[in-house]
């Protein structure tokens, strides 16, 4: 990133830094809270992964830093600075002329994700001149360019072509030439590869990952896949029920998670071994509804460590850069954890006919 | 695309054709229709219905008597009204058209004006108190049927403040604007008003109904995200989309009113259009002229429904087959 200072405490200053973001929805039966005090940063060129389950708040939250819910009836309230100002007080003008050029978005499904009635080239033309004074002309040699980045075959023929007539993994590349097109400095990716099937994920995380060295953008990924952090976060951020429960470096996290739902998460994924796979282990119980979210630890109804603690609220705490927000002590979750490992571990493939004669 | 125009075209002459047979049937099949005792009046003597029978071909097979009309409504052009013996029907209903498409195309012009912007404001605003007050305006005009609110405005206009606020409308009736042009418009601004009120009322209720669609859809949410301005979120995005129901629909009416559906206005106000040549027909059972208002209103919506279809193609890249 280019930095007039130079100094290296300048280079390491984050690009995004969310203080304390509270979103409200105001409804019939209520006062639903979606995004419950979350904060985090995000350093410049750095990879960010959100991981929880569906309605954790992973979206509401990314889309409502850049103030794009509009529901009369929603309120955010917190601190969200990016690059010295805060997007949730300034002017929608200036806003504006972040959006796209500064911080750009990816959306899951990039058929719905497009306007139908225009061609791509259209849509890459249009994202171009929103934020810079070129001609129509270049801004599509721009666009063919793009597209011949990210991957698609034939891009000048293709620029003609509508969102429907490309398959899904080719719709998704659209949409990332058309993020990139400003050469942001902020990338957020909401469920990008979700809708696409696992070779043309690996090929779009992968994608990501070379454009980022490119064009030095952040990315923020949001995702359910705990596979697809994995292959592309520097940082992880474990959401549930609207509050972060675990936040750390990737490796940190996967080596040694401290919030027994991020060990829930990480039991959820298939793991093969020398004698056979493993049952998946599931969570027991659903996330509580956001308008009955518990008084102390939001995750306790679905604990199998539950205690006396767990009524009172716990905040994300941790000596080092990986935090969590859980009342079991550190000495002993790593034991804990074992526990829950062997308790997965007793339902083996082995055994499976007879559980399912039961 | 020129077999899409040959098998549309095949289809259009099948459906005439089917729905000429239903008339005829209806008309002249029935048991207990005798066309000749219409003609010949009341009181008629036997021998005078008999030769009324002979004179007109009633006497032939149903067949025969359906192909002996085709034939001089289609080809010769010379078919005559039951009721007004020497009134040739073909041009007569040549002499309608340009009432009827006077009326429908200012109509059409007022209401799709009227009825987008009110939909494009209500959409836009959804949620603040200006949408309801469209919409209760909108099902308002739904509701106000052409005949009470055609007689209404005559009444006021004609009548009642005819000597002091609408002293400048003239009499019922038409002007050809070849004669005058602002004769022409003066006499047709109220029926077009009255026309325009129930579709711009409904137009209103589609295109917001589209539009809110629209503006909640994900493609909205990316224009957004891209930074551009809301006009151009609101314009080039959510209403370019919400239109192509809008268009279609608006092909459907067009083609159905130019066809004789704007019969209220025009015997209300007294328009000699197809509409009203139609219900005169109807009243006195003319069947020949019945025969030609029915193909040629379904002539037209069986137009209108191709056109709509090459629009559609048009406006929506997704239908277009390559």
């Amino acid at each position: 990133m280019p930095s007039p200072l130079g100094s290296p405490a300048v280079v390491l200053e984050a690009l995004l830094e969310v203080r304390d973001l509270h979103v409200t929805f105001r409804t019939r039966n209520g006062l639903v809270t979606a995004v419950d005090g979350l904060s985090f940063s995000v350093l410049p060129g750095e990879v960010l992964g959100i991981v929880g389950e569906s309605g954790s708040g992973k979206s509401v939250s990314m889309l409502s830093l850049l103030r794009l819910i509009r529901d009369r009836n929603m309120q955010i309230t917190g601190e969200v600075i990016f690059n010295g100002a805060d997007l949730l007080t300034m002017p929608e003008q200036q806003l504006r002329a972040l959006r796209g050029r500064e911080i750009a978005v990816i959306f899951q499904d990039a058929l719905t994700a497009l306007t139908p009635v225009y061609t791509i080239g259209w849509h890459i033309v249009e994202q171009i001149r929103a934020h810079e004074p070129i001609s129509k002309r270049e801004a599509r040699a721009r666009a063919v360019r793009l597209l011949e980045e990210v991957g698609i075959p034939n891009a000048e023929r293709r620029m003609d072509n509508y969102p429907h007539e490309f398959s899904g993994g080719m719709r998704q590349r659209v949409l990332i030439a058309m993020a990139l097109s400003c050469n942001p400095r902020l990338l957020v990716a909401d469920e990008p590869t979700t809708a696409l099937d696992v070779t043309t994920q690996a090929q779009i995380l992968d994608l990501m990952l070379e454009l980022r060295k490119a064009h030095g953008s952040a990315i923020i990924i949001i995702t359910h896949d705990m596979g697809v952090v994995y292959e592309i976060a520097d940082r992880l951020l474990v959401m549930y029920s609207g509050r972060a429960v675990e936040q750390g470096p990737t490796r940190s996290v996967f080596r040694d998670p401290r919030h027994p739902y991020t060990w829930g998460l990480l039991g959820s994924i298939p793991q093969f071994t020398a004698t056979g796979a493993k049952r998946l282990q599931a969570i027991p119980g659903s996330p509580p509804s956001p308008l009955r979210v518990p008084e102390g630890c939001v995750f306790a109804p679905r604990c199998r460590f539950r205690h006396e603690a767990c009524s009172e609220r716990p905040r994300l705490r941790g000596g080092d850069d990986h935090l969590d927000a859980c009342w079991l002590p550190d000495e002993a979750k790593e034991k804990l954890r074992g526990e829950t490992l062997a308790y997965a571990g007793g339902g083996r493939e082995g055994d499976h006919a007879g559980s399912g004669a039961r | 695309m020129l077999r899409f125009a040959l098998r549309r075209a095949l289809s259009t002459v099948v459906v005439l054709w089917a729905i000429s047979v239903m008339v005829f049937l209806i008309f002249f099949g029935t048991p207990g229709v005798d066309p000749a005792l219409r003609i010949a009046g009341r009181d008629a003597s036997p021998q005078v219905v008999a030769t009324v029978r002979h004179e007109y071909g009633l006497d032939k097979p149903l067949p025969v008597r359906y192909a002996l009309m085709m034939y001089h409504l289609l080809i010769r052009r010379d078919i005559t009204s039951y009721v007004n013996p020497g009134l040739k029907v073909v041009p007569e209903i040549a002499s309608a058209v340009p009432v009827t498409l006077s009326l429908v195309i200012g109509a059409a012009v007022i209401w799709m004006l009227v009825g987008l912007a009110m939909g494009l404001v209500g959409g836009a605003l959804r949620g603040s108190p200006i949408d309801p007050l469209l919409t209760a305006v909108g099902v308002l005009g739904v509701s106000l049927p052409v005949y009470w609110l055609g007689e209404v405005v005559n009444l006021i206009t004609q009548s009642r403040l005819h000597g002091s606020l609408f002293s400048w409308v003239p009499p019922p009736g038409y002007v050809s604007p070849a004669q005058s042009l602002s004769g022409w418009a003066l006499h047709l601004l109220f029926p077009w008003l009255t026309l325009a009120v129930l579709y711009a009322g409904i137009y209103s209720r589609v295109f917001r109904a589209e539009l809110v669609t629209a503006l909640g859809e994900d493609y909205v949410r990316t224009a957004r995200a891209k930074g551009i301005s809301e006009r151009r979120v609101l314009f080039r995005h959510a209403a370019r989309c919400s239109l192509i129901p809008v268009i279609s629909l608006f092909g459907l009416d067009f083609g159905a009113l130019v066809g004789g559906g704007a019969l209220v206005t025009e015997v209300v106000f007294g328009l000699p259009g197809i509409g009203l040549l139609t219900y005169n027909s109807l009243q006195t059972l003319d069947l020949p002229v019945i025969m030609g208002t029915v193909l040629y209103a379904a002539f037209f919506v069986v137009l209108a429904n191709a056109v709509v279809d090459v629009f559609y193609a048009a406006l929506d890249p997704r239908v277009r087959r390559a």
